[in-house]
């Protein structure tokens, strides 16, 4: 009797759990494996398909525009995590509970976090324009024109980063305000009690409370940055020249515009094994510095 | 209120100001007249104010298309995430099976996979399936994520399993429990995945610019926006005018739930796409 009603809800749960699993293979698992194996053909969009085992990798490595394409990744994650990070941890603790309309400042933070990230380039690509708000800012205040952002190897970068730290940072704000709210006021009363100054009272005890969130933060943003794409797409297409093209341009670029998916699957799974890189080293890290005895 | 205190306020206002300014720029912009754009001096206003460019960016290109796709594709893939994973999730949680944890390990290992290795075996499933630049296409392949699974499993655990065992005495089966205990009870959590589902699907850039190919008929509207890139002589205030329309269901998404943002940040954690 008891084995019956378990085979009949382990058959119920079969239903439960078919819809999710059959997705989950048909468009992930399966086109996961798939990825590799097209990686290894020369795989036109259109005509013949050859093996051609690493070459695709071989490739990559000696294509200056993907070695510089990494490069430009690279050069973005290093500028945007940081900047990232710290602008919404500095600010999260800069609205701490004695601040007025906290609630509103978070909202308003929040918004270009769910705004559509082309829209939000948009707006940004008309700023960064010569004879944008930027530029005439720049000529009634000192006199002179602003740099022409985008059009710029040295300025492309950095407004690239600067659009997306304006649009992202309202993510990890959150993050880190909820966490701050849960750190014990009594405690931190305690310490000034006691004679602790302001930043050692941040640093002793606010600080080890929250590096779970910060942990999390960091490790998300890494992930999430490697990815990046619609700004640059955007604002600059990857230009001047390739000085701000990255990695997913790339993939796009070769997939969608060369039609050659092998190279494109290659450089995707290039993608996906720093990302797992970057996950493991985070999380082998972590011992060190991530405190969860709250 | 102590001077320091007021300092910190009037900075404050000031830095969220400047974070505005891009948002009020664009509103702006969005109301001038099309050769009032690139003025030499920085103004806001015009020399009138022109609401009509917000009908005229619905002619200069079909943005009424536009946003009526991406309303199909953004409902209809919330409502295939949540189904799908709200029964996954409560098997997950509550029925038992041979082989549940490994498979939900599974589940959770399709976490790591970022869009950018799918996308090019996803685009030659889709040529097999004859699903390029179809609402399929834009819809099916991202319905299925074991994140939605994850985020109600949690919820449906914290549930007393009293509660089921009663109405199982009262003769609720499984779906019974399911539809009117469990999925009742996590409302809020299904809130949360909703809209984060619908923004991801409603900002999503990338898939729709691969496989759209008739943009007029089946752009979505980041991909609307998006076609203007590169053209000489961008009508850019119709293009502030759709860009503030674009972002303007996500504003008040926001405003609406702030309460719940920060918890469903939380519990979400992995957020858009």
């Amino acid at each position: 009797m008891a084995a019956a009603l378990g085979r009949a809800e382990a058959r119920r749960a079969w239903v439960f759990v078919g819809p999710s699993l059959a997705g989950l293979a048909i468009f992930t698992l399966f086109p996961t494996a798939m990825a590799l194996g097209i990686s290894l053909f020369d795989w036109p969009v259109f005509g013949e398909r050859t093996f051609r085992g690493l070459g695709n990798y071989a490739e990559l490595l000696n294509d200056p525009i993907f070695r510089r394409v990494i490069l430009n990744t690279c050069l973005f994650v290093v500028l945007y995590v940081p900047l990232n990070v710290v602008i919404s941890l500095g600010l999260a603790v800069w609205l701490g509970p004695h601040i007025m309309g906290r609630q509103a400042f978070r909202v308003l933070f929040f918004i270009p976090v769910m705004t559509p990230m082309v829209a939000n380039a948009m707006v940004w690509r008309l700023l960064f324009q010569p004879g944008g708000l930027l530029d005439t800012s720049s000529q009634s205040l000192f006199g002179v024109h602003a740099p022409n952002f985008l059009g710029s190897t040295a300025w492309a970068m950095p407004a690239i980063v600067a659009m997306s730290v304006w649009q992202g940072f309202g993510y990890n704000f959150l993050v880190f305000s909820a966490a701050l709210d849960q750190v014990p006021h009594s405690q931190l009363e305690s310490a000034q009690i006691d004679g602790a100054s302001t930043f050692a009272r941040f640093r002793y005890i606010t600080l080890p409370m929250i590096t779970p969130s910060i942990f999390f933060a960091t490790t998300m943003t890494l992930i999430t940055s490697f990815q990046v794409f619609a700004q640059p797409f955007i604002l600059t297409q990857g230009g001047p020249g390739v000085a701000t093209q990255t990695l997913v341009m790339y993939i796009y670029d070769q997939g969608w515009q060369f039609l050659n998916m092998g190279l494109a699957s290659a450089a995707g799974w290039v993608l996906f094994v720093i990302i797992m890189g970057i996950t493991a080293i985070q999380f082998l890290g972590q011992k060190k510095w991530v405190h969860y005895d709250a | 209120m102590t001077p320091r205190r007021i300092v910190s306020h009037v900075l404050l206002v000031l830095v969220a100001l400047l974070f505005m300014g891009p948002l009020v720029y664009a509103v702006a912009t969005s109301l001038k007249p099309a050769d009032e754009v690139f003025t030499p001096k920085p103004d806001l206003i015009g020399s009138e104010v022109r609401w009509q460019n917000y009908v005229d960016a619905f002619t200069f290109a079909p943005f009424a298309t536009y946003f009526l796709n991406s309303l199909l594709v953004a409902v209809i893939g919330t409502l295939v995430v949540v189904v799908a994973s709200s029964l996954s999730a409560y098997a997950f949680a509550r029925l038992r099976f041979k082989g549940r944890e490994s498979l939900f390990v599974v589940f959770l290992g399709t976490l790591m996979v970022p869009q950018e290795v799918l996308i090019v075996p996803m685009y030659w499933l889709m040529q097999a399936f004859g699903w390029v630049d179809s609402f399929r296409a834009l819809i099916l392949p991202w319905a299925f994520t074991a994140f939605g699974t994850f985020l109600l499993r949690q919820f449906f655990l914290t549930v007393p399993a009293e509660l089921e065992e009663a109405a199982r005495v009262d003769g609720c089966g499984p779906f019974g429990s399911f539809l009117r205990i469990m999925v009742p009870l996590a409302r809020p959590a299904i809130a949360v995945l909703t809209v984060f589902t619908f923004i991801g699907f409603w900002g999503s850039f990338l898939w729709p610019l691969i496989i759209t190919n008739s943009v007029d008929t089946k752009g979505t509207v980041p991909l609307g926006l998006a076609q203007f890139i590169g053209q000489q002589g961008t009508h850019w205030n119709l293009m502030m005018a759709a860009s503030v329309l674009a972002m303007l269901p996500t504003v008040l998404l926001v405003i609406a739930l702030q309460k719940h943002l920060v918890r469903g940040l939380l519990v979400t954690g992995l957020g858009g796409r």
